[in-house]
């Protein structure tokens, strides 16, 4: 029937609201890329390279940023697409998701965050599950939000791998930045839920000592070209223990955080402290271990195992001098997904600063991450991803005008 | 005993006028002022105004607000806090369970509420039955019994709460029976058939003991229903069962406020025309509750627009108590005005709960309940500073044991891992 188009116009125009944006955000995530050369104008910019610029210009090329200056100094070339705003900023960088393996129906079949056949499966890989086209992923988009660190979801022992994509691009092979950033390890009482075995904190950690026992010698093997029968498991463990990737490490009480310290002591991995609604308890062991922390959504509900968490924990490492992000984590109901631009703002206006959490949210989150010679600020030859707002991106009423992924304005404004 | 000690201690300390000046005071009822004086005495509002435009008391307690901004404590229509409980599985009605029966008054969730400036709340069950039991209007004050904390509504009828009902997907199967949404309606209006029939023998009887009907409290509470001295907050959210909702309440009408109405905006116009009140949530992000899955933010938008009676709800723990001014900021960055964002967070919540003649905005007269802000309640950098309720300052930033709740830290908040997949 020919009204069937008019009135979804009609309802469109009417609400114009969010729907309107989406049904635009995801028009433009689709649309074919154009390697178009932009200049971004900024009343401030934040490069995260230095202090601020006032009246500053971006040069983007080819996806790269090739120029960052004062206005004075900087002269647009012709033919750059040009857009001002008030303020410009790196792309904000999610430190830890589930988006994209976990949908917004929150239905069994979009859930694939968690596998729950086995406790310890770090074989896993995120991006066999990763749906590119996610709605929450252009929602993401929108606000600003241009890498997420996602995958696998904490509740097992090892329940898979992470990966680093870009909120752009309609495949995961498009979105990919780094295809196995971490394994996700859980400790603490949240993992009988899912599983009959390990019931206990401590019969988790044995478990999980055994198995690590077993990467570290299929590691030695390995590494001295014995023959072996080949185990994805042990191969991604063997990885961990060769320090080729990480393991990220939920704990949230002040003892399953030492206990995460100390099985890192014992096997010597990379490790990210995720979670971490204590650690304001023990920052002095946290900071001598020199573990990053990917803290929790500071609006996380005060429950369960994070129900001691503080709103002032952020500014509280900031002030111990150890490295954090923040992330949106794993929501099991509503919101389906958090903000983690709207998470850092209730940091920086408890104790954190607008600044402070500005340089988390993007090239603390890169170094953390490990992926800083590529995103998380405005540098020459660094990827063009871009936020443009008309104000603080931390402000209730700020809006993004514009998000510039790869050097694409994949989102026009809110 | 302790509290008739106590007693002629706290009038004492209301006796001289408490004097607020250079805030700027948003009213609600009128325009902001921006230098204003605010003067209350014994629990209740004095006189608000410009400065040199109000009369001083010789012997007020001067309160020095430059910088500062003050308004009415905020009203939240639809919360979880006190850790109360509803109806149980054995039915899906239950009008005769009272929540205020299981509330914990020192529970830490009502320092919690305060620390987000919160000083008028209605306190509901849950919505896992089709009635799921009487709700408790409360200011959350520092008190030893629910009692001292409540607000009746009308002396003469000693209310203090509505009835919580709900529709949609949460009944469903969870006290066994109603299995659709037909069935739902069905069972409802069987009930209030029953109390209409009830109600007509209380009424044919005219107060005879020999005529009147065995005392019934399901029934009691439905005739209070009926006779409109007790209000329906109805949980709600696909457009369908906003409209189910309402043609009930139109069938046997009852006094109704809509509960979350996530599709308001597919409905806003016939939500107005019905006449019914609608307390409304803000999400950060789409998706996660298969029949919410359409509420929008753009709700505060189009009810303004419609022209309905409309106020925001935490439904604490979904939204934190701490974030319900947050909650209206973020329905203002998709379009609906400042002015009504702010009536929609005092005001009106208190109209729809009958309780406006007290609270909900600073008036001559009505109870002295105000936060005083750090600054722009639309910026994230603002804090609540101070809540008071009728003249008493009841929470205090500047006291390291009130700031904890603002912030949360170790041990503050009860270990209970809130299971509360039903709203």
């Amino acid at each position: 029937m020919r009204i069937t188009a008019f009135n979804l116009m009609g309802r469109v125009a009417r609400t114009a609201g969010m729907t309107l944006t989406l049904v635009i955000i995801s028009l433009f995530l689709n649309a074919p890329v154009t390697t178009a050369q932009i200049a971004v104008k900024g009343e401030i910019i934040y490069t995260m390279d230095g202090d601020p610029i006032q009246n500053g210009v971006v040069l983007i090329r080819d996806g790269k940023i090739e120029r960052v200056g004062s206005e004075s100094r900087v002269r647009i070339p012709s033919g750059y697409t040009v857009h001002e705003a008030k303020v410009v900023t790196p792309g904000f960088i999610d430190g830890r998701s589930v988006v994209g393996l976990a949908g917004y129906y929150n239905q069994q079949h979009d859930q694939d965050q968690l596998d729950t056949s086995g406790p310890i499966q770090p074989e896993l890989r995120a991006l066999d599950a990763y749906n590119a086209r996610e709605y929450l992923v252009a929602f993401l988009n929108s606000k600003g939000i241009t890498t997420i660190h996602t995958g696998h979801g904490p509740g097992a022992v090892i329940s898979g791998q992470t990966m680093l994509v870009k909120t752009a691009g309609s495949t995961v092979d498009e979105a990919l930045l780094d295809s196995t950033t971490a394994i996700a390890i859980t400790l603490g009482s949240g993992v009988r839920n899912n599983f009959s075995s390990p019931g206990t904190r401590s019969r988790l950690v044995a478990v999980l000592r055994q198995e690590l026992i077993r990467a570290k010698d299929y590691a030695e093997k390995r590494a001295a070209g014995e023959n072996q029968t080949r185990s994805l498991k042990m191969e991604v463990l063997a990885d961990l223990m060769d320090g080729k990737i990480s393991a990220m490490v939920t704990a949230h009480t002040a003892s399953d955080i030492i206990t995460a310290l100390r099985i890192q002591r014992e096997f010597g991995f990379r490790m990210l402290l995720d979670g971490a609604a204590e650690a304001y308890l023990v920052l002095d062991e946290i900071r001598e271990a020199g573990v990053p922390v990917i803290l929790h959504p500071p609006m996380i509900r005060p429950f369960g195992e994070a129900k001691n968490a503080s709103y002032e924990t952020a500014a509280l490492l900031k002030e111990a001098g150890i490295p954090f992000t923040f992330q949106s984590g794993f929501e099991g109901y509503v919101p389906k997904s958090r903000v983690v631009r709207y998470e850092a703002a209730i940091a920086a206006a408890n104790g954190l600063g607008m600044e402070n959490a500005l340089y988390a949210a993007t090239l603390g989150a890169a170094q953390i991450l490990g992926v800083e010679n590529r995103i998380g600020s405005l540098e020459r030859g660094k990827d063009a991803d871009l936020v443009l707002f008309d104000g603080d991106p931390f402000e209730y009423l700020t809006l993004v005008n514009a998000v510039i992924v790869d050097g694409v304005v994949v989102y026009p404004g809110e | 005993m302790a509290l008739f000690c106590l007693l002629p201690i706290l009038l004492m300390a209301q006796e001289r006028p408490h004097l607020f000046t250079g805030a700027e005071i948003i009213p609600i009822a009128g325009d902001p002022i921006p230098n204003g004086v605010l003067i209350v005495q014994n629990g209740v509002v004095v006189a608000v105004g410009a400065a040199g435009e109000v009369e001083i008391p010789a012997n007020a307690i001067p309160f020095d607000m430059r910088g500062k901004v003050i308004m009415p404590g905020l009203v939240d229509t639809h919360s979880h806090i006190g850790e109360g409980d509803g109806g149980d599985r054995s039915a899906t009605l239950h009008p005769d369970v009272r929540i205020m029966d299981t509330i914990d008054p020192r529970s830490s969730t009502f320092r919690k509420a305060l620390s987000g400036g919160l000083t008028s709340v209605n306190i509901m069950p849950g919505s896992g039955h089709l009635m799921s039991g009487q709700t408790v209007y409360v200011k959350p004050r520092p008190a030893n019994t629910i009692e001292e904390m409540l607000i009746v509504v009308d002396e003469q009828t000693g209310i203090y709460g509505g009835l919580k009902m709900a529709n949609g997907t949460n009944p469903l199967r969870a006290a066994g029976s109603p299995g659709t949404r037909a069935k739902s309606a069905a069972m409802v209006r069987e009930l209030f058939v029953q109390a209409q029939e009830y109600k007509a023998k209380l009424d044919e009887a005219d107060g005879d003991p020999e005529k009147m009907p065995a005392r019934n409290l399901q029934m009691e509470a439905l005739v209070e229903v009926l006779e409109g001295k007790r209000i329906v907050h109805h949980h709600t959210h696909r457009h369908d069962d906003i409209l189910t909702a309402i043609r009930l309440a139109d069938e046997f009408g009852y006094r109704m406020v809509l509960q979350h109405v996530s599709e308001a905006w597919k409905v806003a116009d016939e939500i107005a025309a019905a006449g019914y009140p609608a307390s409304i949530i803000t999400l950060d992000s789409p998706g996660g509750k298969l029949e919410a899955i359409n509420l929008l933010n753009i709700n505060g938008r189009e009810l303004e627009e419609s022209g309905a009676l409309f106020a925001f709800h935490s439904d604490d723990p979904i939204v934190d108590s701490r974030f319900l001014l947050r909650s209206a900021v973020m329905a203002v960055k998709e379009g609906m005005s400042r002015e009504m964002a702010l009536k929609a967070l005092t005001l009106n919540g208190a109209a729809m709960m009958d309780i406006a003649h007290r609270v909900g905005s600073l008036e001559p007269g009505k109870d002295a309940d105000f936060i005083i802000l750090s600054g722009d309640p639309f910026s994230i950098y603002t804090h609540v500073e101070q809540t008071w309720i009728e003249g008493e300052k009841v929470w205090d930033r500047d006291n390291p044991e009130d700031r904890i709740y603002a912030t949360g830290g170790y041990e503050i908040f009860r270990s209970s891992a809130h299971h509360h997949h039903h709203d």
